[in-house]
């Protein structure tokens, strides 16, 4: 089966290296994203303003404009790069270790249990116990919650966890969480707006607090799967063909699978629920820069940071000084994009 | 048999479909026909918050046999777990109701009451003052109360009159911001929240993010927008959902900056009195006033 490689022609094996062109490309594109992010806004400051305060240099600025650049766009910036590297590089993690192009951050359950966290402690909190404060700890906590019984079940009946007995299990656990998260918001509709508005994204209320509580988790991330993409390589070819070359396939896939859903549901706990970043951005790195581990974790961090920085953007600019959830804008470039993927990888996923 | 009525309100395009879901008698047949008190329902449901509400204050509360489960006001009404948010036909009819009242139930429960000869009076969210007196009139008319709710109406204007007078003439008017949750979702003043405060002197930072009721008059707020606006007061409508006050307000980034934080003018409102478009936005404008009547920008 050869799923990943959406030419069809058995690459990952043959040297592709990360060539340096592309690797310029897309520190460019963080650059360029991370520029706008900074400069434009719905409150129209000076773009020679905003530089000579990043460069520590005076300015003619009101307090409050300070406070827009340094307390408001630079953590949101800095929080839509982490988030959109972590969601990018987590699925294309996934989307290796299980020979699957469909797989994405949320394939193991982390965004229904997350879901479900969530709502039980908006719930709690209209009751009169508990704090929203602890929403992103109630997410994080259900994602891993929902990651491990999905790992669980999964190896549960027989010797060795298969990739599809994981993904069924992770359809089993999504649902089942769903059922609940849902069951439970219906028995307490006065809170309705609050879930939605956390499950639609919310980089609208970023600020470092967040960074802080998503960076080690991103780095953890990072390290892990950009140390594993040449395991990732291999095990895309087969487990028996891994095992033949001194690789073990359960413990790889076990260690990758904890780091990005670790990084999933660390970013999900600060940010919500943005769809299709972890499946656009790796296809399309796949698309453009070849289809081995070696380029797309690393450039589906740099894309994916870039992209969910612009997708802000466009999130907080387009009905300025009104927001649309990131979730819209990230779903509404990507759902169509998702229509060509399907269709370009087609013959993979039959196969 | 008695006539299958729906009385729809106003120009509201939820009331104009679930009118023309009836039986085809329009709104002005119902107004020019005031139900006799022989014909007053003897039984009321409603599923509505505010119009549970509208309903004590036109003295149809003797008549009411069930309330949703979020009719939190007045305190003796009987509350019981049915839901406006998820209306079950079956489950308001086991209250033998002949008269079901409701802010926006779907097509097909009011025709499933309908069809169990139950009627339906339907208020949905009032946009502007006006359409909460029109409302307040049109309970009245439908319980049988049509003259203690037009006297309730005239109370109504004459005390917001009076309270007006506390209104001083400005030069500038001070800007204010009501929030609705954290994520800065709030009013414009093409709701009947943001009309009292235009009644009360006060311009809405939040106007320019829905001028054309996109968003219907709800909007969500960018937050340097609001850092940029830098408003003159702050209402909380989210103190008690959501434990927000001026510290937690504070806390917020790039916050403790702002005006209305650094000089204490951060209001808590009664978020029940601050959304329900019934007799108690008398209240919520004589908080307004109170709160801004002796400040000058």
């Amino acid at each position: 089966m050869t799923a990943l490689t959406t030419a069809g022609e058995p690459g990952p094996l043959r040297t592709a290296r990360l060539r340096a062109g592309w690797l310029g490309v897309g520190i460019a594109a963080l650059v360029v994203a991370a520029g706008a992010g900074l400069l434009i806004g719905p409150v129209t400051i000076a773009p020679d303003d905003v530089v000579r305060l990043l460069l520590g240099l005076d300015t003619d600025l009101t307090t409050n404009q300070l406070n827009i650049v340094r307390e408001i766009r630079l953590p949101r910036v800095v929080l839509g790069l982490l988030v959109g590297a972590t969601l990018s590089a987590a699925g294309a993690g996934y989307q290796g270790v299980f020979r699957n192009p469909l797989a994405d951050p949320y394939l193991l359950g982390a965004a229904a249990g997350a879901g479900l966290g969530v709502t039980l402690v908006i719930v709690r909190a209209a009751e009169g116990s508990g704090t929203p404060a602890a929403a992103p700890v109630a997410a994080f906590a259900g994602a891993m919650l929902a990651v491990a019984l999905t790992y669980a079940l999964g190896a549960a009946g027989s010797g060795r966890t298969s990739t599809a007995s994981l993904i069924l299990a992770g359809v089993a656990v999504t649902s089942f969480l769903t059922a609940a998260q849902t069951y439970v918001q219906q028995r307490n509709l006065d809170t309705v707006r609050q879930v939605y508005v956390w499950i639609l994204g919310r980089l609208s209320t970023a600020g470092w607090s967040e960074v802080r509580l998503l960076l080690p988790y991103a780095v953890v991330c990072f390290a892990v799967l950009l140390s594993q993409r040449r395991t990732l390589d291999v095990l895309a070819v087969g487990d028996d063909e891994a095992s033949t070359l001194g690789l073990h396939p359960q413990r790889s896939r076990l260690l990758i699978v904890v780091a990005a859903s670790l990084g999933t549901a660390a970013a999900v706990s600060v940010s919500g629920l943005i769809a299709f970043v972890g499946i656009i951005v790796p296809h399309t790195v796949r698309l453009l820069a070849g289809v081995s581990h070696r380029v797309v974790v690393p450039l589906s961090m740099l894309f994916g940071g870039a992209f969910l920085v612009l997708a802000d953007l466009l999130a907080r600019t387009i009905a300025s000084p009104a927001e649309l959830p990131i979730g819209v804008v990230t779903a509404f470039f990507g759902a169509p994009f998702f229509v060509v993927v399907l269709r370009t990888s087609r013959r993979g996923v039959l196969s | 048999m008695r006539a299958k009525r729906t009385f729809g309100v106003v120009s509201l395009a939820v009331a104009a479909l679930l009118a023309a879901c009836g039986d085809g008698s329009s709104d002005a047949e119902g107004a020019s026909a005031p139900a006799e008190e022989a014909d007053a329902p003897e039984r009321i449901v409603s599923v509505s918050p505010s119009l549970t509400e509208t309903l004590y204050a036109v003295g149809a509360g003797d008549q009411v046999v069930a309330v949703d489960e979020y009719s939190t006001w007045p305190e003796d009404a009987p509350v019981t777990d049915l839901s406006g948010y998820e209306p079950n036909v079956e489950a308001i009819a086991s209250y033998d109701p002949d008269l079901v009242v409701a802010s926006d139930l779907p097509p097909e429960v009011v025709d499933g009451l309908e069809a169990l000869d139950i009627e339906v009076y339907q208020g949905p969210a009032a946009a502007t003052l006006e359409e909460v007196f029109a409302q307040i009139e049109e309970v009245g008319e439908v319980t049988g109360h049509a003259e203690e709710a037009a006297d309730l109406v005239d109370e109504m204007r004459a005390e917001i009159d009076e309270i007006l007078q506390e209104v001083p003439e400005r030069e500038v008017r001070p800007t204010y911001y009501h929030e609705l949750d954290d994520t800065l979702y709030t009013v414009t003043s093409q709701t009947f929240i943001g009309e009292l405060y235009a009644l009360a002197g006060l311009e809405n930072v939040a106007d320019a993010a829905d001028p054309n009721g996109e968003f219907g008059g709800y909007p969500q707020l960018s937050r340097e927008f609001l850092l940029e606006a830098d408003p003159d007061f702050i209402f909380l409508a989210d103190a008690q959902c959501c434990g927000q006050d001026a510290e937690t307000l504070a806390a917020r980034p790039g916050f403790a900056d702002l005006a209305a934080v650094r000089e204490g003018r951060v209001v808590e409102l009664d978020e029940d009195v601050a959304s329900r478009w019934g007799p108690r936005v008398v209240d919520l404008l004589r908080t307004i006033v109170d709160a801004t009547a002796s400040y000058a920008p």
